[in-house]
């Protein structure tokens, strides 16, 4: 892969590196308290909070660190970090 | 209105854990919508978010040196100006890239008014190249190149004020920002990019490596910098301040504590004259700033 002057990649390209395998602790939504405010989403550094279809907020696996972020702010504390298993 | 849902910086990029530099792309995307031209600086969100042939960018993006992001943005601006298109510039630049090298860029393309906001993520000190001092370092951090030890105490100098700097050159629209407060944080990039003429946002983005604590933490972290005084939070309208964050502050020992950078300064002997001093610093800004809220329990004098 030859570098050159003006080199360019495609929009959103960093999606062929999965990040997930980072991840030391998996954050568990539980859907139990949840009031679907959306703060996981929004704090979360990698976007990978995403809606589903019911409204409720689920992690990408395959994106995220497990940094715990959108455990600590989560106002309902629905979200749970528990150690991953491989 | 600011579109919340909005996702234009992508996953896969090789943040740390926790990062404080990507929470404040993403929010900043977020802010300034999908028409915008973003220009970065080198830094640690340039090389993180752009290994090639990666990018997690998914509006135009350009990169050139460490030192030129406003001159770049100028000639982009310029020419999106001739071409009569209304796409926003937005130049997105650490704090070693704003506060101590691209210094003379950024004054220049201030001076002569061009239509772009310049957001500064600060983290305060230069995390990518292994956490070396900044201008934009607080008094007393231990960084590798001002090593707390027997002879030190850390960073000696006060951290440069640069929103001050750049309101001086007559920006009509200057705001410091934190990644812990979210929707104020995407309101002022929208105003910002809004508003005709150079704009500046300094945005404090905590990094969990840098300063020594877990990822999780990072936004208490930004939130204990604007609850002890350290960070305020703040807007300036024609070289007025308009609208300030109201606190009732925290000794600065809360937010010292728990960050490595300054650990030096409870272990292994509690140096008080320092953390003194670092509370000087925060009643300053409490005065300067009148960021204090009066609880209405007070004794009566």
């Amino acid at each position: 892969m030859a570098l050159s002057v003006g080199c360019t990649a495609r929009p959103g390209k960093s999606r062929s590196n999965r990040t997930g395998s980072w991840r030391v602790f998996r954050p568990v939504f539980k859907h139990d308290k949840c009031t679907k405010c959306g703060i996981c989403a929004l704090v979360c550094p990698e976007g990978c909070v995403e809606q589903s279809e019911d409204e409720f907020y689920e992690a990408n696996y395959e994106f995220c660190k497990g940094c715990g972020l959108c455990s600590d702010e989560c106002p309902a504390e629905d979200i749970e970090m528990e150690q991953e298993e491989k | 209105m600011v579109d919340k849902s909005l996702e234009l910086f992508d996953c896969g990029h090789r943040a740390c854990g926790g990062c404080g530099p990507a929470i404040a792309a993403r929010l900043i995307l977020k802010g300034a919508g999908k028409d915008t031209i973003v220009v970065s600086s080198t830094g640690c969100m340039e090389v993180f978010s752009s290994p090639y042939p990666e990018t997690a960018w998914k509006v135009p993006w350009i990169h050139s040196l460490f030192e030129n992001a406003a001159a770049v943005a100028s000639g982009v601006e310029a020419s999106l100006k001739k071409q009569g298109r209304s796409e926003k510039v937005v130049i997105i630049g650490g704090d070693g890239a704003t506060f101590d090298i691209g210094m003379l860029c950024i004054s220049g393309a201030f001076e002569r008014g061009h239509d772009f906001t310049y957001i500064c993520y600060d983290n305060e000190a230069y995390m990518n190249t292994g956490i070396q001092r900044s201008g934009a370092t607080p008094y007393a951090a231990s960084t590798t190149t001002s090593p707390a030890g027997r002879c030190s105490t850390g960073n000696k100098r006060p951290k440069k004020d640069m929103p001050q700097i750049l309101a001086a050159h007559g920006a009509p629209y200057v705001a410091t920002a934190s990644v812990s407060y979210p929707a104020d944080f995407m309101q002022k990039v929208e105003k910002a990019v809004n508003t005709k003429g150079p704009c500046y946002i300094q945005v404090h983005a905590p990094c969990a490596t840098g300063w020594g604590f877990e990822g999780n933490l990072t936004m208490k972290m930004g939130k204990l910098a604007v609850e002890t005084g350290l960070c305020v939070l703040y807007e300036m309208v024609d070289g007025k301040v308009t609208r300030v964050k109201k606190v009732v502050r925290k000794p600065v020992e809360e937010y010292l504590s728990t960050q490595k950078r300054f650990r030096h300064l409870f272990k292994p002997a509690r140096k008080d004259a320092e953390i003194a001093q670092i509370q000087a610093i925060a009643d300053f800004n409490a005065e300067k700033y009148g960021i204090d809220i009066k609880l209405k329990k007070e004794p009566a004098k």
